[in-house]
């Protein structure tokens, strides 16, 4: 069986990997390691950010953070997972922008919709106490 | 002999009969991402009620996240490096950087299972308000994938080591390869949106 198995493998050579147009990308060493030092660069930043209060606003730091998070995302989308528009025929990216309108409805909708049922809610005792 | 050569030509020839797998994957992959979504989504409206009790600030130590990260992170590169070698076909290093993936997986289970003691200890454990109902629901569902993909990660191991870099065990490979780096990208989110902002 063994054997079997290393007959086959020694009958590939290299360039089949990336023969067929709909086939799937494996990545080399060379993309493993780009992707990895971006996300240390860009993990290392916003940890950096936080901890030694770089930015004298939060709500800016806030955002920033949430830029890199979402630059991060998209370097593992490309680097790790071989997200592009060829692989399964292009199907895997159709799924993966259904999935992230689904997602961004789910978080902004639930957000928005939460903090003004929040500003609606009755007022604590304290707020009472405070009012005119 | 013929038969075999038959076979490896018919082997190469059909190069990627694993498609379906890798899609079908790929779909549960995003509807998991939808479960994250409503788990972030919760974390979002609760994560600032604390019921008069310490809040996110006070409670999240950052370089113990930071460490976890780095595990996290270590871990993705070095199941890649065991893909590389698995294209190679060799069979040894593979195992060798199966390993090496696990023990970092595990460790930054350890560290996360330390944190959540260190919580429960003090009494802040989940029923103590809404914001660490939220946390630990959506940290505890990660560190849950995370401990599932090491019962899997060591399945593999085992399947490997009985019966080779077979197609059949290639392609579960892929698999488990979409699985981990997918639960690096959650943990993006997580440290972003729950540590860092938490501490802000």
């Amino acid at each position: 069986m063994a054997d079997h198995n290393h007959d086959h493998h020694g009958d590939h050579s290299h360039g089949d990997n990336h023969h067929d147009g709909g086939g799937h990308d494996h990545g080399t060493l060379k993309s493993y390691t780009i992707g990895f030092l971006l996300s240390v660069v860009l993990t290392a930043i916003p940890f950096w950010l936080v901890m030694h209060k770089v930015l004298p606003s939060k709500s800016t730091t806030a955002l920033v953070i949430l830029a890199f998070a979402a630059v991060q995302i998209v370097v593992h989308m490309v680097y790790f997972l071989h997200m592009n528009t060829r692989s399964e025929g292009g199907w895997t990216m159709l799924a993966l922008i259904f999935t992230v309108v689904l997602v961004v409805i789910t978080l902004s909708g639930s957000l928005w919709v939460m903090y003004h049922m929040n500003a609606n809610m009755m007022p604590t005792l304290q707020e009472l106490k405070a009012m005119p | 002999m013929s038969d075999t050569t038959l076979n490896n030509r018919f082997l190469v020839r059909d190069h990627h009969p694993e498609n379906g797998t890798l899609l079908g994957f790929w779909l549960y992959l995003m509807s998991d991402c939808l479960v994250f979504a409503c788990l972030f989504a919760a974390y979002g409206v609760l994560g600032r009620s604390y019921a008069g009790g310490p809040g996110g600030a006070e409670l999240f130590d950052l370089p113990i996240v930071a460490l976890n990260t780095a595990f996290l992170l270590m871990s993705s590169i070095t199941y890649g490096f065991a893909m590389l070698e698995m294209q190679k076909g060799k069979v040894g290093s593979v195992q060798l950087w199966l390993v090496v993936t696990g023990l970092f997986g595990a460790a930054f289970l350890g560290v996360e299972l330390f944190e959540f003691h260190h919580l429960i200890e003090h009494g802040h454990g989940p029923q103590a308000s809404a914001f660490l109902t939220s946390f630990f629901s959506l940290v505890g569902t990660h560190g849950l994938h995370v401990t599932f993909g090491i019962v899997w990660l060591i399945t593999l191991m085992i399947q490997v080591g009985k019966f080779g870099l077979t197609a059949a065990n290639k392609r579960r490979l892929m698999c488990l390869s979409m699985f981990w780096h997918f639960l690096d990208v959650v943990w993006i989110g997580v440290f972003t949106f729950v540590y860092l902002m938490g501490v802000l």
